[in-house]
């Protein structure tokens, strides 16, 4: 019964690794991989010739890192505060409202987002009407206001589901630590920093080594649906490169390299940062 | 107990006071831009043109969601969307659960051979481009199975599931074969039934991800108008907006013989609420079950 699924799984997960050949060829469609012609690194030469590529790393690394920033410490400290509403109700109702935007789409989340700062959108017409602004900002057009665009729309979207984790940690803390430093006279401040924090720290390093390890897993969908024309030198990151100059224009090969150098720096960030997390603490991921 | 019952101090209850107001805030943030959304949807768009829509419609109308039925193609896009959220979450569950009851079996020799094979997937792929060229060569563009076929198995769901299977009693498993049942009887009438919490968890993650998905419609089906998802319709509206300031360019792309009513920007309000509603109709009913599967995941992480 495994069979077909294992045939699946070399077809979907394994073929388009076997298809990084593409790389060093010459691909022109409706030939056989081998007949195909053989260029060696000239597509890879070509792509770190290209100034573009530098501008598309350094747009990918400054959204990852403004992501984690932002991103990584944010929910602990939502899950930290959550742990504290003593109301269950209340809190649950919490965690029920802070985990929906997950579960929305990108392009709604895009769509949100360019209504809201649209130039008769909510956000101008608050900040003109305090008298922070006088005439609207084209928010999306204005390419230093990209990233932070990026970043906050994906904080909207993630902060809340973001906890789950460290709540669940925060749930296995031993009840009996936290009588013990009531007798001492402890706070809810210093329960928390003392108690809560350190015990949940394992699961802190491995969640900031895996970021670490995914920097240029950033993804493409907010990329692609909140650029607008006038943004494109900020906008455009790795796979976006390789979808526009690659499929879009044909160049498969170009394409396939750009994908290849992805995946490859991908692997080797998540490995090392397993190797480091297993270091650090006892824990790993594989 | 005690600690609920005793006193609190000053600097407890302002304390409290305190988080209940970030919390509050917090909530209003994330619900206020969808209360936005619909707010616009409601409003009449040359209206909403002049700006100034905070929470309510100013001037009510529910022209642009009118306006929604006459749009091109909307009947056919909900039905592709439906119709893969179905069947793509019903054959990647089963799939998901066949494989992971294969690879529970402790008789079974490839057992880690086999589970490496799928694992290894999570961390390396092939990228865009090649899974793009693979998908061509297969001469699945502009096919159904596009949707369905490329994430069959999920292997963090494989994973999830196998661990589920293997906390299953291996004596409910031992004491059917002893009554005769062979594999597909002791999968199908002890094991599955057992795995209901997990499936129903898994099939809800495949589900969400399946009517949230677009881009695989626009690489793959961009073309086909008889394959178009309602994700990739609001997409194209949106892309629409995006590209040219001028309503010009977007008006040409409809029917230019009638009136227009709505403007685009209302007209992409009304979709993105009618996109959003199935997920946030099933959401309060179901979060128990996205929850589980999180913390289901978090365990084994």
């Amino acid at each position: 019964m495994l069979l077909p699924f294992v045939i699946w799984l070399i077809i979907f997960r394994y073929l388009p690794l076997w298809g990084w050949i593409t790389a060093f060829q010459n691909y022109k469609p409706g030939i056989p991989i081998f007949q195909q012609q053989w260029v060696g690194l000239k597509y890879f030469k070509e792509m770190f010739n290209d100034p573009e590529f530098y501008l598309v790393m350094r747009n990918t690394l400054a959204m990852s890192l403004l992501g984690l920033i932002f991103g990584f410490p944010l929910p602990i400290l939502l899950a930290l505060f959550i742990n504290e509403i003593r109301n269950e109700s209340f809190k649950r109702t919490v965690q029920t409202i802070s985990y929906l935007p997950h579960f929305v789409s990108w392009v709604i989340v895009a769509s949100i987002v360019h209504a809201m700062l649209a130039s008769d959108g909510v956000i101008n017409y608050l900040l003109v009407q305090i008298g922070l602004i006088q005439e609207p900002i084209l928010f999306l057009g204005e390419p230093r206001y990209f990233w932070w665009i990026v970043v906050f729309a994906d904080l909207w979207k993630e902060l809340g589901w973001n906890t789950i984790i460290y709540l669940a940690a925060i749930a296995d803390v031993n009840p009996a630590l936290y009588e013990a430093a009531e007798i001492d006279g402890a706070g809810r401040f210093k329960k928390m920093r003392y108690i809560t924090l350190p015990c949940i720290m394992p699961v802190v390093t491995v969640i900031l080594i895996l970021s670490i390890g995914n920097i240029i897993n950033i993804g493409y969908e907010r990329q692609f649906l909140l650029r607008t024309p006038a943004v494109r030198e900020v906008s455009e990151v790795i796979d976006l490169y390789a979808l526009d100059y690659g499929i879009r224009a044909g160049r498969f090969s170009f394409g396939t390299a750009a994908s290849m150098f992805k995946s490859v720096i991908s692997l080797i960030l998540v490995f090392s940062a397993n190797r480091l997390s297993k270091r650090v603490s006892d824990y790993r991921i594989f | 107990m005690e600690i609920t019952t005793k006193s609190f101090s000053l600097g407890d209850k302002i304390f409290d006071v305190v988080n209940y107001i970030i919390m509050i805030v917090l909530a209003i943030i994330t619900l206020y831009p969808f209360l936005y959304v619909l707010a616009v949807s409601l409003n009449d768009p040359f209206d909403t043109i002049k700006g100034g829509i905070v929470l309510l419609p100013r001037v009510f109308t529910l022209d642009n969601y009118k306006e929604i039925f006459n749009y091109p193609l909307i009947g056919q896009a909900t039905l592709i969307s439906i119709l893969r959220t179905v069947i793509g979450t019903a054959t990647s569950v089963l799939s998901t659960a066949i494989v992971a009851y294969v690879l529970s079996r402790k008789d079974f020799f490839a057992r880690r051979s086999m589970t490496a094979l799928f694992v290894i997937t999570m961390y390396v792929g092939g990228g865009l481009v090649p899974e793009f060229l693979l998908i061509r060569s297969l001469g699945l563009m502009n096919n159904f199975l596009v949707y369905i076929l490329p994430g069959l198995i999920n292997p963090f769901n494989l994973i999830v599931m196998k661990a589920f299977i293997e906390g299953i009693p291996i004596e409910l498993q031992e004491s059917a074969m002893l009554d005769g049942a062979n594999d597909f009887v002791i999968f199908f009438k002890v094991v599955l039934p057992l795995c209901l919490p997990v499936l129903a968890t898994i099939a809800l993650f495949v589900a969400v991800g399946h009517w949230n998905s677009w881009f695989d419609t626009y690489l793959y089906c961009g073309g086909n108008k008889n394959l178009t998802t309602l994700q990739y319709e609001l997409q194209k509206i949106l892309a629409n907006a995006t590209a040219s300031s001028t309503t010009i360019d977007y008006y040409s792309t409809l029917d230019p013989t009638r009136t227009m009513k709505v403007t685009p920007q209302s007209l992409r309000m009304a979709m993105t609420i009618v996109t959003t509603l199935p997920i946030i109709v099933v959401y309060p009913f179901l979060q128990k079950y996205f929850i589980k599967g999180m913390t289901l995941g978090a365990v084994k992480e």
